[in-house]
Formats: structure tokens, sequence, C-alpha cells
């Protein structure tokens, strides 16, 4: 499903985020990426939804070559990826149910199966009486699970996690990471990347470790 | 695959209304300012189309004057009569004699004493004729025949005052051109400006659009609307504009009208006019926030 070949990332002030990456995701599998913060995790997921490109190597995702996909190709192959960002990146100007609409805006789906699409992401993630709040009336918790609603909701083959459980106490971070686990056992590939090594101790899960740039064996 | 694009531009199309009514003054300003820029050209342009209608009903039949060489006899004043009515383009043929021309002249004040000095009648056979075209070139030509002919010693049409007023709107319409043109452009950069504005205050909506993978034509579309829809509303106000100013300069013509016994009613933009204005304006926003759109966008990238 996703293949990193000889990938590096070096940045324009000359730091280099990754080196000589390899690694495979199967389709279906559920993989964990640890390291420290600035060990590379966060460039890592960007490469992946094209938002950064790589400086060397290829990746590829279900066979196609996102360091060579042209501009105008990038908006849909986003489309087949779930991204929760680690900072969010709600829109405060608009309601929960608008939030998660979004995607499916974005992607011309059918206007009547839309709203169910919508309140069945926000049931999966329990927000569904909040449906009509505001991001700004929601908690920590809240807006994670608003967050990981929006990025399920077109049913995309791959979801990308960054910190999903940043600062959210353990209950919490159990349950965010039960909602993962369901959504792998329906055939979602996922990736977490975490720094938060309670979240691993009891996973049977792959885990990638990255260390100033390069995968730990 | 028609219907999901349908109701995504419905979408957006009530999206971009809620936008400019969550923002009522600035929205109002933006559209009466477009509206007062349009609103001058149009007038002028309005005022030109009603000075063309009054112009063209005065000079509907121009009047020429045939003057005949002196002693004609009347065979050959039957002869010029019999060609005049052959003439398909002529209307109506009157044909004023020598002496009641001199009697007409008699009559009038102030030049009897001269009239009487006289020794013998100075005055030529002549016709009036009223032609069915207008035009300059149509009557310039019917000029030159009848100039031929052998019994006319002169022609003589007042098409002077026809070209004269051609040519004078020939000038205002070239000003109506222009000051479109400037304040066209004035809407373009008052759009571009609006839409430069909405694209920094929605930045983050843009940015997330992006990586949740929105196209460009989707990101750029409510803009693109907002400018069309803020143009066509400032269309709709430059005719309103027009209409009341309309209606008040009628209620002031009525006194003058009635001083000239004619009929002066100023009429508004034809149907077809107003549509185009309508389509005119609703382009002018559109492309503002086209540019504005191709010049902004690019520069927020998601990281």
């Amino acid at each position: 499903m996703i293949t990193f070949k000889n990938v590096s990332k070096r940045y324009p002030d000359g730091y280099v985020a990754l080196n000589n990456v390899d690694l495979t995701v199967e389709s279906g599998e559920m993989v964990f990426l640890t390291g420290h913060s600035g060990a590379g995790k966060s460039t890592l997921l960007k490469l992946i939804a094209a938002i950064e490109r790589p400086t060397s190597g290829t990746i590829t995702i279900s066979g196609q070559n996102i360091a060579q996909l042209k501009p105008a190709a990038i908006p849909y192959m986003r489309r087949k990826i779930g991204f929760i960002f680690q900072d969010h990146k709600l829109l405060f100007d608009r309601s929960v149910f608008d939030n998660v609409l979004l995607p499916l805006q974005i992607s011309n789906f059918d206007n009547n199966t839309v709203a169910a699409r919508v309140r069945a992401a926000l049931d999966k993630v329990g927000l569904l009486k909040k449906e009509k709040s505001m991001p700004v009336a929601l908690s920590g918790g809240e807006r994670q699970r608003l967050c990981i609603a929006r990025a399920v909701v077109h049913r995309p083959a791959i979801l990308i996690a960054d910190e999903p459980t940043g600062n959210l106490d353990v209950e919490y971070a159990r349950d965010i990471m039960t909602m993962f686990t369901s959504f792998n056992q329906v055939g979602v590939t996922v990736l977490i990347a975490t720094h938060d090594a309670s979240l691993l101790e009891d996973t049977q899960h792959r885990i990638l470790s990255l260390k100033q740039g390069k995968l730990a064996a | 695959m028609i219907r999901a694009w349908l109701t995504q531009h419905g979408f957006v199309f009530f999206l971009t209304l809620k936008r400019l009514i969550s923002t009522p003054v600035t929205s109002l300003l933006s559209i009466i300012v477009m509206g007062i820029a349009l609103s001058l050209p149009a007038g002028i342009y309005v005022l030109m189309q009603n000075l063309q209608v009054i112009s063209g009903q005065t000079a509907d039949s121009p009047q020429i004057s045939l003057f005949l060489k002196l002693d004609m006899t009347q065979d050959s004043i039957e002869k010029v009569n019999q060609r005049l009515e052959e003439n398909p383009q002529i209307q109506t043929i009157q044909f004023i004699p020598k002496d009641v021309a001199l009697q007409q002249l008699q009559q009038s004040a102030g030049l009897t004493d001269i009239t009487a000095s006289l020794m013998r009648n100075p005055l030529p056979d002549a016709f009036v004729i009223h032609t069915l075209e207008n035009s300059t070139e149509a009557l310039e030509q019917l000029r030159t025949v009848i100039q031929s002919w052998p019994e006319i010693e002169h022609v003589q049409f007042d098409s002077v005052w026809i070209e004269r007023l051609n040519a004078l709107l020939d000038l205002a319409r070239f000003a109506v051109l222009m000051l479109a043109t400037l304040l066209s452009i004035a809407i373009i950069a008052i759009m571009f400006n609006t839409i430069r504005l909405q694209i920094l205050t929605k930045r983050d909506e843009i940015e997330i659009s992006k990586l949740i993978g929105a196209t460009d034509s989707f990101i750029q579309r409510p803009f693109l609307y907002f400018g069309a829809i803020q143009g066509l509303a400032g269309g709709a106000t430059a005719w309103l504009i027009m209409a009341l100013a309309i209606r008040t300069l009628n209620e002031e013509l009525v006194a003058l009208a009635q001083l000239y016994r004619i009929d002066l009613q100023l009429q508004h933009l034809s149907s077809a006019d107003s549509i185009s204005l309508l389509f005119f304006s609703a382009w002018l926003g559109w492309l503002g926030a086209r540019i504005s759109v191709a010049s902004h966008l690019w520069q927020i990238e998601p990281k």
C-alpha cells in the first residue's frame, strides 16, 4: 500500500529530516511510528500526503509514485487518505456537522447521502448529539474525535494520524486508540505517529521507530 | 454527475449569498460604489439613446428644396414633377410657383417695401419634397441625382444639423466608451481588493481544503461567485439609480415639454440593454475576483 524507497528529505535550511528511509506498509495493516520530537515522524507523514516533496527517493501509494505526481493530480490522491493533523485544523466558523461535511463537499458527493454519511461518522466518534455545536464549545478530547470523524467520513483507504493523543489524558487516549483499531478491523490501513510510550505497551501492531531521520531496526 | 455538479454550484451560490449578508454594511457599500460607477457611463448612454430618438423623430422625413432655373416653361415643370413622382425615395411633393413664393415673401413683416420696389419677380419656381430615408448618404445621393437634371438650378436641404448632431453623438459615444473603460477598471480593482481581503481571512479554510483534497477550482469557486454576484448587484443598483434619475428628470421635463408642445419623455434602457448591463457588471465582478484569486491563492500552500 505504502512504500518508501531510499527516501531522503532535506529542508532548504540544510536540516535533514529523513535520511534514506525504506519502509513498506501493507494494505490493511496498522502501524505505529515512534521517535522523539524532531525525529522526522511528521515529515514522513507529510510526504505520504504530498504536503512535502522528498529530496530524493520514491514514495508509492497503491502503485502511484507520489514524488512524480502532477500538481493537478494531488487533490485526488489526497482524497484516498484521511489525515488527522497534530494541530487539528478545524474550521471554527462552522458547526461540527459542517466540519465533517467538508471532505464530502470537496469530493463532490451526492447530496442525498451526505447527511447520512456525516451523521454515521459523528456517531462512530460519539459526537452525534453535538452536530450543531461550534468547535469552540468542544473539549480537547471532543475536538480530537471531530478530527477523526472528518478524516473517515469519505471512507479513505488510508488513515494517517499525527500525535492523535497529544494532550489527552489516558482514558481519552485509550478511547481514541480503540476507534483506530475498529477502523483497521474494517480494512483501513492505519498509520499513527506518536511519542506516547503508554499507547504502545500492549499493542500487537508493528512499531517503526525513527531516530534522527533513520529507521531503527 | 450533473446533479452533483448542480448541487455543488447551488451550495456555493447560497454560501456566497450568506457571506454577503453576513457583512451587510461592507457588502452594501461595495455594491453602491459599483452601482454609482456603472450608472455614470450607463446614464450618459441612456441620454444619448433618448437624444437619438428625438433627432430621429425630427429628421424623420427631411425636407429638400429644389429651385428651378428662372423662366422655366410649364412643360419642363411638368417633367420635373413627373420624374419626382417616379422616384420611390420621395414621399411627398409640393410645388410652389414663383408668384406664390413672392406673395409669401410680401406677407413677411418688414419686407413689404423691398418687395414692392422690385421691378420683376426674382424668385424661381420651387418644389419641396420629403424623402422616406433620412440617412446622410441616401440624401446626398438623391441630391446629386436631382442636381444633374437640366431644369434644376439648386438643390438645398438642411442636412447640416443632422450631421452635426450625429457628429456630437459620435463624440458622446466615444466619451461613454472611455468613461466605461476607466470605471470598469476601477470596478475590477475594487473587486480585486475585496477578494484579496477575503482570501486573507479565509486562509485557514483554504489551507485545510487543500489538505483534504480540494481542487483549485473548488477553492476558487466561492470567490468567483462572490465577485459575480456582487457585480450583478452593482449592475442592478446602477439600473435603479438611473430609473430614479429618469423619473425625477421626467417630472421636470413635463413643464418644458408643455412650453414647446412636444412629447418629451426620457426612456430607460431597453430590456436588451438592461440585460447587457447586468451581464457586463457580473462579468466585471467575476473578472476582478478571477485576477485576485489567480494572484493570491497560490501563496497559500499547506505546510
